[in-house]
Parts: C-alpha cells; sequence; structure tokens
C-alpha cells in the first residue's frame, strides 16, 4: 500500500526539503515519543521498529523517510539553529553523519553494546555503525548469458571494451549528483583502486546511464531497460532479488565495499529513548530483525564462506576524520565534474 | 619506695623520621606532579603539533595552479595524519589571495590574519571545544598565479589531554613507589639503627648490681658518645661507692681501738674508791674523748673532702683568704687554747684553681698536725713562687718522723691512729686535696723550724 507511494517519492526531483514517508509506530497515547530520521525504506525497517515498540511498551516512534542529502541538511539546519528535531538520525551518507558528528552536532552515548562495536564502526561515541550492506552489481538473469555475467570490475570492464558490446547504454548507476550514497560509493571507489579510472572512461565511452534511487535502478534491470547496475545497495538488490527471480546479485570478487548506515543522536534529542533504540538496533535481537531485511548481510561479514557469487576483499567503509574528504568542497566539485564528463556527453 | 620515674615518653624516633620524610616526600609530589604535569603538556602539545604541521603540510602541498587559479585536492593522507588523535575533531580552512575561501570551514578564516611566525600554532577553539589551530602559509610565484595559500587547520584537544594525563599518571606512578620504598627504607634504617640502644639496655639489665665497669661494646660513634657518658657517671659512682666503702671499714677499725680504751678505763672508774685516783682517771678518760672527737672530726673532714673533689665545681681562690679565714676562726683554740697562731700574706693575690673549702679542710687538719705534733709559734700563710702557689703551715719543730713522711698518703695510719693521735690523717687529707686540684704536698726542713705545704699551678689574675 505505501511501497508505490515510496517508489513516487524516491524518484522525484526534491527542490523543496519534505520527507518522502512518515508512518507513526506504537501506542497512540505513548508516554514517549521518539523521532526517527532515516533514509532507510520504512518497509525495510518497520519490522525492527515494531520489534523495538513491543520490548519497549509506552514507547512510541515517529518514523520520518528522508533521502540523504535532505536529511543532512535539515539535521545540520537544526543542529546550527539549536532546534531539536529528530531524537535519533540513522542514514546511509555515512560521510554526512560523520561530518556532523566533526561539526560538533552530535551527542555522546556510551554502552557495553557500543564500545563492542569494532573501532571502524564508532567515533567518538557519538556515531555508530548499525548495518552491514554490501555494494553490489545487479544484472538480468534473462538478458544476460550466465558466460558473462561479471564477478568483478574487471569482467565488466571486458564487457565494455568492444566497439560493438551489446551492453552500451545498458549499465546504470547512482546519479551521484542526486544521491549521497551514490556519491560515496563513487567517492570511495576512486579511493580504492585505479579500476574506478577505467570505469569511469568505459562508462563515458559506452554512454552508461546514471540515474536516482535503488529502487529505479533495480526496477530497470528488472524490466530490461538496463542489463547490469553497478554499486547498488545489497540489502535492496537482495530483497527486490528474492521476490524476482530474474534478478542476479554479485558481490564482485576483486574487492566489495561494505556500508554500514551510521547513527546519530543529534543535540537535544531524547537521550534516554534515542540510546534504548541504538542499544535493540545492537542488540542480538535487533540484529536479527535487520540480518532479516537484508539490512545486515551474512555475505558483508569480513569472514564470510567465499561462494560463487561472493568472494574477495571486504572494504568497510570505517566512520571516522578521512570520511570528511569526500565532503570537502573543492573535493565534490572535482569529483562531480569529472562524473559529469564521464556522463554527459 | 615509689617505682623509678619512668622516662617521659616523647614522639619516637621513627615517627619524627615518618611525619618529616612523609611531609617531604607530599610537598616533593606535589612539585613533581606538577611539574609532571607541565611536561606532560608540552609532550603531548609538541607531538601533537607535529601531526598538524604534517597535515597542513601535505595539505599545502596537494595546492596546485590550474588555468591561473588555486585549485587544492586535499589528499587523504593529511586526514590520516589527522585521525592519529582518534577522539578529536577536526576543522580545516584552505584560502587563496585576499582570503578567498578555496575550501573548508569559513569559520576558521580569524586565523588567517592572526599574526605570528610561520607556521603559527596557537590555541583556539573549534565549534564550542578548545582547540590547537595551525596556520600554514604557502606562496606562489608563477607566470599565471602569484601569491599566497593559507591552510588553517584546528583540532579539538583531546587526545593531547589523554596524552598528558598519562604521562602524568606514569610519573606519579613511579614517584609513589619512589615515595613508599623510601619511607620502607627510613623506618629499616633507623630500626638498625637504634638498633645498639636496645643492646646496651639488655646488657644494662642483665648485669650485678654492684657492677659498675664501664660498658665495652662496639658501637656506632654517635651512641658512643652517650655510652662514654654513662661510663663517665658509673665511674664517678664507683668512686664515691669506694669511697663510703673505706669510710665506713676505716671508721670502724680506727674506732675500736680508742672506744676499748676509753671502756677499759671506765671499767677501771667504777672500781675506784679512791677520789684522787679516780679523778686521775676521769682525767684520762676526757683527754681519750677528745682525741676521739678529733679523729671523728678528721675523718668526717676526710670523706667530705673526698666527696668534693669528685663534685665541687672548681673557682678561681684567692689562697690568701683561706689561710685569713683559717687564723680568724680560731679553731685552734679548741685543740690548744694558749697556742698562738701567726698569719703571713702579702698584698698580691694568690690565685689557685680549686674548691675553697676543701682547701680549708686540708689547711685546717695541716695547721691541727702543728699545734698537736709541732713547736711553737706556728704560722699560717699563703704565697706565690715563679709559676706555682702554695698554702703552707710552718712551726719551729723538726717535722713528723721519716717514717710518718714514707707511709704519707696511706689511709691506714695504725701507728697514728692507736696511740689516740691522726697525724697522718691530717697529712693524707691535705695530699689527696693537693693532688685533686691538679697539686703536690710539699715538705721542707727549714733553718728555723718545718714547713708543709700545698703547692698548686698558679691561676693568672682575671
Amino acid at each position: 500500500m505505501i511501497r508505490p507511494l515510496i517508489l513516487a517519492a524516491l524518484c522525484l526531483a526534491q527542490p523543496a526539503m519534505a520527507q518522502e514517508a512518515t508512518r507513526s509506530f506504537g501506542p497512540e497515547a505513548a508516554t514517549a515519543r521518539l523521532v526517527l530520521r532515516t533514509t532507510t525504506d520504512i518497509a525495510i525497517l518497520a519490522p525492527t521498529v515494531e520489534a523495538f515498540v513491543a520490548a519497549h511498551p509506552g514507547q512510541a516512534v515517529d518514523f520520518e523517510q528522508w533521502g540523504s542529502n535532505d536529511l543532512y541538511d535539515l539535521t545540520r539546519r537544526d543542529c546550527l539553529a539549536g532546534r531539536r528535531g529528530a531524537d535519533i538520525v540513522i542514514s546511509s551518507g555515512v560521510h554526512q553523519m560523520v561530518k556532523l558528528v566533526n561539526d560538533g552536532c552530535a551527542t555522546a552515548w556510551r554502552s557495553a553494546a557500543t564500545l563492542a562495536l569494532p573501532p571502524e564502526l564508532r567515533w567518538r561515541d557519538e556515531i555508530w555503525g548499525v548495518t552491514r550492506e554490501p555494494a553490489v552489481m545487479v544484472y538480468n538473469r534473462d538478458l544476460v548469458p550466465p558466460g558473462e555475467v561479471p564477478l568483478s570490475r574487471f569482467d565488466l570492464l571486458d564487457l565494455l571494451r568492444p566497439a560493438d558490446t551489446p551492453y552500451a547504454g545498458k549499465v546504470a548507476t547512482y546519479d551521484i549528483e542526486a544521491s549521497g550514497l551514490g556519491y560515496l560509493f563513487a567517492f570511495m571507489d576512486s579511493q580504492e583502486a585505479t579500476t574506478f579510472g577505467a570505469l569511469m572512461e568505459a562508462f563515458a565511452r559506452t554512454g552508461a546511464v546514471a540515474t536516482c534511487c535503488s529502487a529505479e535502478i533495480i526496477a530497470g534491470v528488472a524490466s530490461g531497460d538496463y542489463l547490469i547496475a553497478y554499486n547498488v545497495l545489497g540489502s535492496y538488490a537482495a530483497t527486490a532479488a528474492a521476490a524476482n527471480p530474474a534478478l542476479g546479485v554479485v558481490i564482485a570478487n576483486d574487492y566489495a565495499l561494505i556500508l554500514s548506515r551510521a547513527a546519530i543522536l543529534p543535540p537535544g534529542a531524547a537521550v534516554d529513548s534515542a540510546g534504548a533504540f541504538l542499544e535493540f538496533l545492537l542488540s542480538d535481537p535487533g540484529r536479527r530483525t535487520l540480518e532479516r531485511t537484508n539490512l545486515i548481510s551474512t555475505a558483508a561479514s569480513p569472514d564470510a564462506e567465499d561462494d560463487v557469487a561472493s568472494g574477495g576483499r571486504r572494504v568497510l567503509i570505517g566512520l571516522g576524520l578521512p570520511l570528511l574528504i569526500a565532503l570537502d568542497q573543492a573535493k565534490t566539485r572535482q569529483f562531480i565534474a569529472r562524473w559529469r564528463e564521464a556522463f554527459e556527453n | 619506695m615509689a617505682d623509678a620515674a619512668a622516662p617521659r615518653p616523647t614522639m619516637s624516633l621513627s615517627a619524627r623520621m615518618l611525619v618529616g620524610l612523609g611531609g617531604l616526600l607530599a610537598i616533593g609530589g606535589v612539585l613533581l606532579a606538577l611539574a609532571a604535569y607541565g611536561y606532560g603538556r608540552a609532550a603531548a602539545r609538541d607531538a601533537f603539533d607535529r601531526l598538524l604541521v604534517g597535515a597542513a603540510s601535505s595539505i599545502a602541498t596537494s595546492v596546485s595552479v590550474v588555468d591561473g587559479a588555486p585549485v587544492v585536492d586535499i589528499p587523504v593522507s593529511a586526514f590520516d595524519l589527522l585521525a592519529l588523535a582518534p577522539e578529536d575533531r577536526v576543522g580545516y580552512l584552505v584560502t587563496g589571495p585576499g582570503g578567498m575561501v578555496l575550501t573548508g570551514y569559513p569559520e576558521l578564516a580569524e586565523a588567517i590574519t592572526r599574526p605570528g611566525p610561520e607556521p603559527a600554532l596557537f590555541d583556539g577553539r573549534f565549534t564550542g571545544e578548545p582547540a590547537r589551530i595551525i596556520r600554514y602559509t604557502r606562496r606562489f610565484a608563477e607566470r599565471s598565479f602569484s601569491g599566497q595559500v593559507d591552510v588553517v587547520i584546528a583540532q579539538t584537544m583531546r587526545a593531547r589531554d589523554q596524552l598528558a594525563w598519562n604521562i602524568t599518571r606514569n610519573a606519579l606512578m613511579v614517584l609513589a613507589i619512589a615515595g613508599v620504598a623510601v619511607l620502607v627504607l627510613s623506618v629499616l634504617v633507623i630500626r638498625s639503627a637504634l638498633g645498639p640502644l636496645d643492646r646496651i639496655a639488655a646488657r644494662l639489665e642483665a648485669r650485678d648490681p654492684q657492677d659498675l665497669t664501664p660498658i665495652d661494646m662496639a658501637l656506632p660513634r654517635e651512641i658512643g658518645v652517650m655510652v662514654g657518658a654513662l661510663n663517665g657517671f658509673m665511674g664517678r659512682l664507683d668512686r664515691q661507692l669506694g669511697t663510703m666503702q673505706r669510710l665506713i671499714s676505716d671508721t670502724a677499725h680506727q674506732l675500736r681501738t680508742p672506744v676499748a680504751a676509753l671502756r677499759a678505763q671506765a671499767d677501771l672508774a667504777g672500781g675506784e674508791d679512791d677520789p684522787d685516783r679516780l679523778r686521775q682517771i676521769v682525767g684520762r678518760i676526757h683527754r681519750r674523748s677528745v682525741s676521739l672527737g678529733r679523729l671523728l672530726d678528721q675523718m668526717l673532714s676526710r670523706a667530705m673532702v673526698i666527696h668534693r673533689i669528685d663534685a665541687a665545681r672548681r673557682e678561681v681562690v684567692d689562697l690568701r683568704d683561706i689561710a685569713l679565714e683559717l687564723v680568724e676562726s680560731a679553731d685552734h683554740k679548741l685543740v690548744a687554747p694558749d697556742a698562738v697562731v701567726r698569719l703571713e700574706i702579702g698584698d698580691a693575690p694568690v690565685l689557685a684553681r680549686a674548691d675553697a673549702l676543701s682547701l680549708g679542710e686540708a689547711a685546717k687538719n695541716l695547721m691541727f698536725n702543728a699545734l698537736t705534733h709541732g713547736e711553737a709559734p706556728i704560722t699560717v700563710g699563703a704565697s706565690a713562687r715563679d709559676d706555682a702557689v702554695t698554702l703552707w703551715v710552718e712551726d719551729a719543730g723538726a717535722g713528723p718522723s721519716e717514717a710518718v713522711r714514707d707511709q704519707l698518703g696511706d689511709r691506714f695510719l695504725r701507728n697514728a691512729v692507736s696511740r689516740g693521735t691522726s697525724a697522718g690523717l691530717g697529712l693524707s687529707i691535705a695530699k689527696s686535696v693537693a693532688e685533686a686540684f691538679g697539686g703536690s704536698l710539699e715538705m721542707t726542713p727549714r733553718p728555723d723550724g718545718f714547713r708543709i705545704a700545698m703547692v698548686f699551678p698558679a691561676e693568672p689574675p682575671q
């Protein structure tokens, strides 16, 4: 019922800031209300929030779903104005969350559960990585012959190399100007390996498509508009692939970026409620609900067993100072200029 | 008899040492802690300032000139470097000529204009938290671009504070261990230093009460002083005890004969009816009693003199005063009512360092000897010669016999005593007194008699 709404909202350009969707969980007359702002689709995170309110009677959660750039701008503006906004913010734009923490827009929370996180996934006790989602390639099983399924970025380059490649104009990836997450993946790729330069060149040559939003890209692959989608968030891909057998998912075996959505408690947050929610996300029952919705991917764990679809090195996007560079104005300008060069001809 | 008074205990030496050392360590500890904290802060500042310089220089190096304008491409390595302070937030700003912001946090622009050497490092604030700030300037002189690019980095201080605190804490831990070691060591040293006292006490407790011999132990010098004093004290006690014992035994011995003679005379008088003979016997008893009284006087005088020799303070005495007092007191009238004693003294003081009372007793004994055994006229005098002074008694007789002179100094003069006289005892007293004050007893036959003199070293007039 909500899904068509979300899909529509996801793909709309949004000149004014507005949440994409909202929903309240828990009793109407709850004594404590928690405002959760996140980039995660309500439908995907709903089981987790429901489990949380079930475990905490008298606690209600007002769920607001936002685009990552809007969420960053809103949270930043609330912080600078000293206004109380969300109680907890969970975003896939982790570089944006890191910047908020660096600018003093986060409240500390310290517990055994947060301290148990690996050091890459917490910083200053003000930001925590709560999910594990690999960046994957999605392909259309009906249209891509099994022998041509790219298992790595090198395979993808090889597919695009021939002058008459059938994949010309049929490869899609995030529009990094519209999607904070797309920008982050592209930026991390550029830091990680020189393959990125070759890929940009190949995308430019074959007229690859940069477009908005996971859902649209995946739908495009399913419909056959695109044959392969590069750097799609694994949680959405796995969910879609489970529903549609025509979709194949590959975790690249040269290296795979692993995103851990970042949670912060903005200043002025209801720390007790927000902390309780954070504790729940990090607890075993919370993690089990996240695993069921693919927000914690077993394939994303560094010691996951290699099989045909997975393998190679896992590169966890660490939450820390170096991510600040991803938001540096000069860097962004240069990076986007390079990107446009590839996609706008 | 009441118990011997227990010594009043004051604070024990160990406690004094502990209090003193503890105070010293506490004051030193506070000073050292402050010093360690200051050092820790400086060390932490230097260490993390280097990171700042490295990061700023690495960012400045990444600036290149493209189409006549400076372009910055911040290297990840700069932030990896800053992330070595893992808990600290960082602000940065890169500006071109005229403060034009190339990238970063515009709120740090104030640091661009701050005067200071290059690179400038100073304390400031970053979004409400204390921060260390660096400004690093790179100057370009290209054909297409000439001017300066400033890099500012602000870093919060958590890692610095942490490191400073760690250094301080480690220093304090070492200090605390050393302090406890010093205290324990000092207690052990005091215990071992005071050990000899316990040994001395045990030795004294175990002693026979009669044993007044010196304590003979190997002792540290500091304690040896005290034991030396103790030994001196016991020596004096021993001599006095000896004097007392001799006095008692002499007295008993010397009184036996005269008392026996008195009893014999009294027995005789009891059985006598003839008044003439009775009177005769009573006369003898009287003479005997006078002689006995005289003997007792001398013995007491000798005991007193010997006691004073040990006990009395030496002072400067004019021997003329002694002679004058002796003649003026007219004690001799008791022994020889008819005798005349002359005084012979000069105008100049005759000074010796001695005890006036002892000298008076000794001179009196010499005078009585002369009255009893010598021949009139008797002369008492004091005179100086060369570097010595003399107090003398002279009579017209021939002086004591050779035998008496030879026995001089023996305390036991059986002959004299058994005769009921006591010339020897008087001489013995005079000799003891003379020797006790560093002098001697001289007997000099003279053409017109015999002089007996106590000779002392002369005391220079004050």
